[in-house]
């Protein structure tokens, strides 16, 4: 018997009792559209959360400097002064799994604009890149400053929204002249919004300016002033005095005393270096990598400690993402139990069949029907039920989806490995449920089956 | 032609049922010739049913040898069994057994799907018509057992049995559930059959109006045959008020 007679007879003995047929296949489309629709669901809600760790930097990568320590004293750390810009353009050259690189320099000074002042969460100084490996190159008006603006430390800023809206008073503030920390800035850039990060910080109270303008315009002298260095110190500038409430700890230099002792080391090193890997499997190499070259670059004979350490944000990314795989992974659990549901009421509806069609099956002997032709055509029936049931569950599960993006408005995500597993699993389903009864039918004695009443 | 068709050499035929062993037939030996028109009949009980089944390769002897144009079956396994049955043997029974919800040209296609021939679907679409139109239902071709009546429907059956082209037809109370204008009908187209197309027909029957219109009559009784007449001449003319025959008797099995 060839396939094409086998799928005739099959559909032929389907169509006969069209609504039996129907409320058999219900089961199985309820139980696919069932495993359709909350695969979607869940794929769309874990892509959602993943959509907002990537945001705040799922692939990102946070370099440090170590600790400095000088006669078994610690400092703590931050406190090496080794890393330096030029190390993050050597990693942006050198290492093939990195994508982005910016050196970063915090402060946290005061910003006036007319008669307004604030203190954003983030000051930070770094290079355009900073933008790319943020993933927030688009800017809602004027332009990131320039690279000769990092070089020559120009008093340009980018500034978030949240920084629009509480000292411009939702003004636009392109071109308009603030003050950090009494240092004139021109306004260059607004950035668009990005949110709190996972940890609620608002990421739109930024402002944004060359590195080097931040490091020896905003937060120290050019030349070093404290031991540490750490730029994030307050240190005095040269608008100390105009504030009457700093009072000075030591008395201040005279021109005469600074010229006899000159400082003229220029630290160049930075807070923190930021980079993105290429991809999200490629964090790791990008950690050897970046590793191997800064040891080499810092002059670190093998056995001595990193003087820098390298963190990224996969460890919360994988806690999140886990969180919403394992309320997928229940959720599709109950949906394959009402798939196992509809199996059972495939073959309880086969089985009926079965003993209904006796005669039948008799009389199909009886002209020449072997007993594995027999089973062929009950598995058959019971396969082709399933598929169909598949199928039409498969639409029922992806409308249900489309119409809770719809009306509910959660994200969804259609996954062609669902709909193929879906389709296999459904298949398989018609296979292992409707083997009983078809063996039993297979099994029938010709002579009995003819005379069953 | 007239060479053998069935041969049988001593079959036996034992039920056991628990315990006890039943001997339903008890040494059948007989020659069929092709193109033979045999009446099997017998008293409820007499084995007659069960040589049937025999013939038609729907069980197997307990022991002895049968010869079905000139090949020994009763050894051969279910599968070669039911090759032989779907081309060399058509059946013909009482309740007709029409698939229900199917057309008639359905049904008469349908036994084809065992049939591991090249036949196109166009070819065997067009012999089904012409059976259906040898049986006089060219009409009725797109009817389902609902709408035909019982000789119709038996005669559905008949083109069904004949589809394959067998050497052999059996039926088993074939007229068993029609009256007897349907029974003259059916009975009619059996003799023309055997007379036209030169089948074999090999009925079982307790009517002997029916019996009387096979021109060979083996009759059995407890599991042997008891008498095997021959006719001569043409057959009786038909009773018309034979009454529709009992209920075939139910054989143990």
């Amino acid at each position: 018997m060839t396939i094409r007679k086998t799928l005739g007879t099959a559909v032929r003995a389907l169509r006969r009792n069209i609504t039996r047929s129907a409320l058999t296949v219900l089961g199985i489309v309820i139980g696919i559209a069932a495993v359709i629709a909350m695969m979607e669901i869940g794929k769309g809600s874990s892509g959602s959360i993943s959509r907002t760790i990537a945001s705040m930097g799922a692939n990102n990568l946070l370099i440090f400097p170590g600790t400095a320590s000088t006669g078994g004293v610690s400092f703590g750390g931050g406190s090496s002064l080794t890393l330096t810009a030029e190390d993050c353009d050597a990693i942006l050259r050198e290492c093939s799994a990195i994508a982005a690189a910016a050196p970063l320099v915090r402060a946290r000074p005061q910003i006036v604009y007319q008669d307004k002042n604030w203190v954003p969460t983030f000051v930070y100084g770094s290079t355009p890149a900073y933008l790319t490996v943020r993933d927030w190159s688009q800017l809602a008006d004027g332009d990131i400053f320039t690279d000769a603006d990092v070089r020559n430390a120009s008093r340009v800023c980018v500034v978030g929204q949240t920084l629009v809206r509480e000292l411009f008073g939702g003004q636009n503030p392109v071109g308009k002249e603030i003050r950090v920390k009494n240092v004139a800035f021109t306004v260059v850039g607004v950035l668009t919004p990005k949110g709190a990060n996972a940890f609620g910080m608002d990421q739109d109270d930024i402002l944004l300016a060359p590195w080097t303008t931040i490091k020896y315009r905003v937060s120290g002298s050019s030349t070093a002033s404290s031991t540490t260095a750490s730029t994030a110190t307050t240190s005095s500038n040269s608008a100390d005095s105009t504030f009457p409430g700093a009072k000075a700890v030591f008395p201040a230099q005279s021109s005469t005393q600074s010229a006899d002792a000159p400082m003229p080391v220029r630290f160049a090193n930075v807070d923190q270096v930021i980079m993105s890997a290429t991809a999200g499997d490629q964090i790791r190499p990008a950690i050897r990598e970046v590793t191997a070259l800064l040891r080499e670059r810092h002059r670190l004979q093998p056995g001595e400690p990193d003087d820098f350490s390298i963190r990224d944000m996969t460890e919360s990314a994988n806690a999140l993402a886990s969180t919403t795989n394992m309320m997928t992974n229940l959720l599709l659990a109950v949906a394959l139990i009402s798939l196992v549901v509809g199996g059972v009421g495939i073959m309880n509806i086969m089985l009926v069949s079965v003993t209904e069609r006796t005669r039948e099956i008799g009389l199909r002997m009886a002209v020449g029907a072997r007993s594995r032709d027999i089973l062929r055509q009950f598995l058959t029936e019971a396969t082709l039920l399933c598929l169909i049931g598949g199928l039409l569950g498969l639409a029922l599960g992806r409308g249900a989806a489309l119409m809770v993006q719809k009306f509910l408005r959660w994200p969804i995500e259609s996954s062609v490995e669902a709909i193929i597993a879906s389709i296999v699993v459904s298949a398989a389903v018609g296979i292992v449920f409707g083997f009983y009864p078809a063996w039993k039918a297979s099994r029938l004695d010709p002579i009995e089956a003819l005379r069953y009443e | 032609m007239n060479d053998t068709l069935v041969k049988l050499n001593d079959i036996r035929r034992t039920f056991r049922v628990g315990e006890i062993s039943v001997h339903v037939l008890r040494g059948i030996s007989l020659t069929i010739e092709r193109g033979a028109y045999v009446a099997l009949t017998g008293s409820s009980g007499s084995g007659k049913t069960t040589l049937m089944n025999l013939l038609g390769c729907l069980d197997r002897p307990t022991s002895g040898e049968y010869w079905l144009d000139g090949v020994e079956v009763s050894r051969m396994s279910s599968d070669a069994r039911a090759m032989i049955r779907n081309r060399k043997i058509g059946f013909v029974f009482q309740n007709f057994n029409l698939l229900p919800r199917t057309t008639a040209l359905e049904q008469v296609m349908m036994p084809l799907a065992y049939t591991n021939t090249g036949l196109s679907e166009r070819d065997a679409k067009a012999r089904a018509i012409d059976l259906l139109k040898m049986v006089g239902l060219g009409e009725r071709m797109d009817h389902r057992p609902s709408q035909l009546s019982g000789g119709q429907q038996q005669r559905v059956a008949i083109a069904r049995a004949l589809i394959n082209q067998p050497p052999v037809l059996f039926a088993d109370e074939p007229t068993g559930n029609l009256d007897s204008r349907t029974t003259a009908e059916i009975l009619e187209m059996f003799d023309r059959l055997n007379r036209a197309e030169g089948i074999t027909i090999i009925l079982v029957t307790h009517d002997p109006t029916v019996a009387g219109h096979a021109r060979r009559n083996i009759r059995l009784r407890d599991g042997m045959i008891e008498s095997d007449t021959v006719r001569e001449g043409p057959p009786p003319p038909l009773q018309s008020h034979s009454a529709p025959a009992a209920h075939a008797e139910s054989q143990v099995a």
